[in-house]
């Protein structure tokens, strides 16, 4: 019973599997809001501890989790979940303040008070408690110090600091350039673009999900599964060779993994025609990719056009793509800045499924100058 | 009976608070009164920060989490801490690893490393949920575009320095993350060894961006983890990245002032 359920949990935190029940976890409770509900909220955490705890009897989970250095993880993942209900608890809330006859809270409470004692008491308080948390988890944890330094002696598997195993992450699906460099640059870039591509003006100074929904949603994707849920997984979940370990599985440093990845180029050329890739020089190199070119265009170039226009020139069923209120209410420049931006990012779920369908290794793939997408 | 014990005390309280290095400190009395709770925020330069009065609903838990009050409290313990550790460390192959393990074993009451330790991650987790908190108030919207722009820089900033302060132990934990870390950096776009047209920088046959000049070796000081890698690490870790950080906290706490003052609907 027990093995089963082991192999069931294994199973599940699979990076297809994980991947997918959390994003359409997330999406079903953006669509049926009445999941922020305390109750819900308290039977999640008392789940969530007792699997947490019961699993601290499996060796092969407490000897991960219970490493100095992925503490902080199991912090990322109770907090995280704690503060996402409490944003989006309260924000509900006052939707329904909003739609009855009231006002939000936080205009209910618009009068001024002093902040001496109101607020430098809380702080003193909250400044009490860190003080304490932080000499307990000293006291009772030391401080992880391995072996001196070895240049000769790489561990397996060797991992950045926790907070960039997302990144790490991305390379099982980009090549370095890409997730070590030109997506932490746009993260970056992104962030500091949201204010300037946002022009919606409800929903500044209080929480709420009804009035700015398109943008929760997306911020909250991002945060919670393309960057939490990968570090998480990346931290727990990857073992020697960055292969996948389920949490109750050994860590076995001569597993195996068949890699059969085939480029885009490799379909086309050898699967469809049946012929070898075109060898020899720049154009034959232009000619092996120029499908993979394509689909990296269209993507990136024509498919920000093609959402631009209104509904009624999509076909049915394809509806949904169009973003045409979002051309008019924003302007073109935010358009497309934003556009592009939410493109770059859904480009990680989109290459993910392709790996795990297709076994798709590059679109592009010109390993001559080190440039593969 | 009890009055015995506290009426001398109430009186040399009252002693001590009347006199002249009491009131040159404090130079109001206690903010009870309304004209004292706005005195002592003016009067003090930490409390400064504040305004005298606030909306109420803004400074309520429920809505700030006090996550960017923690966090810079973080900083300020994480500041402290460092600081008592650059007393016993030296940031060389040859004595790094020995210094943390001196620091474990003869230090009396040494937590000082795990506090730093555990008080940087803690650090990198409430940014995040700053950030989190923040964005789900819609608090990045006009007037506060700017700020949560150095807000960003901020997240970055922490990011590097927990980064850079991972190699300082000098075991084996460091200087693999360091690696795996740094070895992207040889894939940047035309500053890379190993990134994409960077092979087309060429002056007639020579390369110009070879793996003794890319940005992985400006990040390092050297073509893999080493010496220089340590040193570049610990001033950046003590001294740059702190300078960089605090200047631009002076600039992201005065323009929450400025920009109004804790978010509230308009």
């Amino acid at each position: 019973m027990i093995d089963l359920f082991k192999d069931l949990v294994n199973w599940a935190s699979g990076p297809t599997v994980l991947f997918t029940i959390a994003t359409l976890g997330l999406l079903a409770a953006f669509r049926f809001t009445q999941v922020w509900s305390k109750t819900s909220a308290k039977v999640f955490f008392v789940v969530l501890a007792v699997f947490y705890t019961a699993s601290m009897w499996d060796p092969d989970f407490l000897l991960i989790v219970a490493k100095p250095d992925n503490i902080p993880i199991t912090g990322v993942i109770f907090l995280v979940f704690f503060f996402t209900w409490f944003a989006m608890h309260q924000g509900i809330q006052n939707d329904r303040r909003s739609a009855g006859e009231g006002e939000v809270l936080e205009k209910q409470e618009s009068e001024k008070v002093w902040v001496w004692p109101d607020l430098v008491y809380t702080e003193m308080l909250a400044m009490v408690i860190l003080s304490i948390v932080l000499l307990v988890w000293s006291i009772l944890l030391a401080a992880p110090l391995e072996q001196p330094a070895n240049p000769a002696d790489s561990p397996n598997p060797s991992k950045a600091p926790w907070y960039f195993l997302g990144l790490q992450e991305m390379l099982v699906y980009f090549d370095p350039w890409l997730a070590g460099v030109v997506f932490p640059t746009l993260i970056i870039v992104g962030l500091m673009a949201i204010p300037y591509i946002d022009t919606n003006p409800k929903g500044n100074g209080y929480f709420t999900f009804k009035e700015r929904k398109a943008e929760i949603v997306i911020f909250l994707f991002g945060f919670l599964i393309l960057w939490c849920l990968l570090v998480v997984s990346g931290t727990f979940l990857r073992g020697p060779n960055w292969n996948f370990f389920g949490p109750y599985e050994y860590w076995d440093v001569h597993r195996v993994e068949p890699l059969l990845n085939v480029n885009v180029s490799d379909f086309f050329w050898v699967k469809l025609l049946g012929r070898p890739l075109p060898t020899g020089g720049f154009f034959a190199a232009l000619m092996r990719e120029w499908l993979g070119i394509l689909m990296v265009g269209a993507y990136l170039f024509v498919l920000p056009v093609v959402m631009s226009w209104p509904r009624d020139k999509f076909p049915t069923g394809l509806k949904w793509l169009s973003c045409h209120h979002y051309f008019e209410k924003m302007g073109a420049t935010r358009y497309y800045l934003g556009v592009s931006l939410f493109l770059m990012m859904m480009s990680l779920p989109i290459k993910m499924y392709l790996r795990w369908a297709f076994n798709l290794k590059y679109i592009v793939a010109f390993p001559e100058i080190f440039f593969n997408i | 009976m009890l009055n015995r014990i506290l009426a001398p005390l109430s009186a040399a309280w009252k002693e001590a608070t009347d006199s002249q290095v009491w009131t040159s400190i404090f130079r109001h009395g206690k903010p009870v009164s309304n004209r004292n709770r706005a005195l002592v925020m003016m009067s003090n330069v930490f409390l400064h920060l504040h305004p005298v009065k606030s909306r109420k609903a803004g400074i309520k838990l429920r809505y700030t989490w006090c996550m960017g009050g923690i966090t810079f409290f973080l900083f300020l313990v994480l500041t402290f801490t460092g600081l008592l550790l650059m007393f016993y460390y030296r940031p060389t192959v040859e004595y790094a690893y020995a210094d943390i393990v001196d620091l474990q074993e003869h230090v009396p009451l040494g937590i000082m490393r795990e506090l730093h330790r555990w008080g940087a991650h803690a650090m990198v987790i409430t940014v995040w949920l700053h950030m989190l908190r923040v964005f789900m108030t819609g608090s990045y919207k006009p007037p506060r575009e700017f700020n949560w722009g150095i807000g960003v820089v901020l997240l970055v900033l922490t990011l590097l320095l927990s980064f850079t302060g991972y190699l300082l132990p000098w075991d084996q934990l460091a200087i693999w993350a360091i690696a795996v870390g740094s070895n992207m950096a040889r894939a940047t776009p035309l500053l890379g060894t190993e990134g994409p047209l960077s092979a087309s920088l060429t002056l007639g046959d020579i390369s110009l961006i070879n793996a003794g000049n890319d940005a992985r070796f400006a990040l390092l000081g050297a073509r893999s983890v080493g010496q220089p890698t340590l040193l570049r690490f610990y001033v950046l870790h003590c001294v740059g990245l702190p300078l960089a950080a605090a200047f631009l906290m002076a600039v992201h706490f005065w323009r929450v002032r400025k920009d109004g003052g804790i978010s509230g609907p308009m």
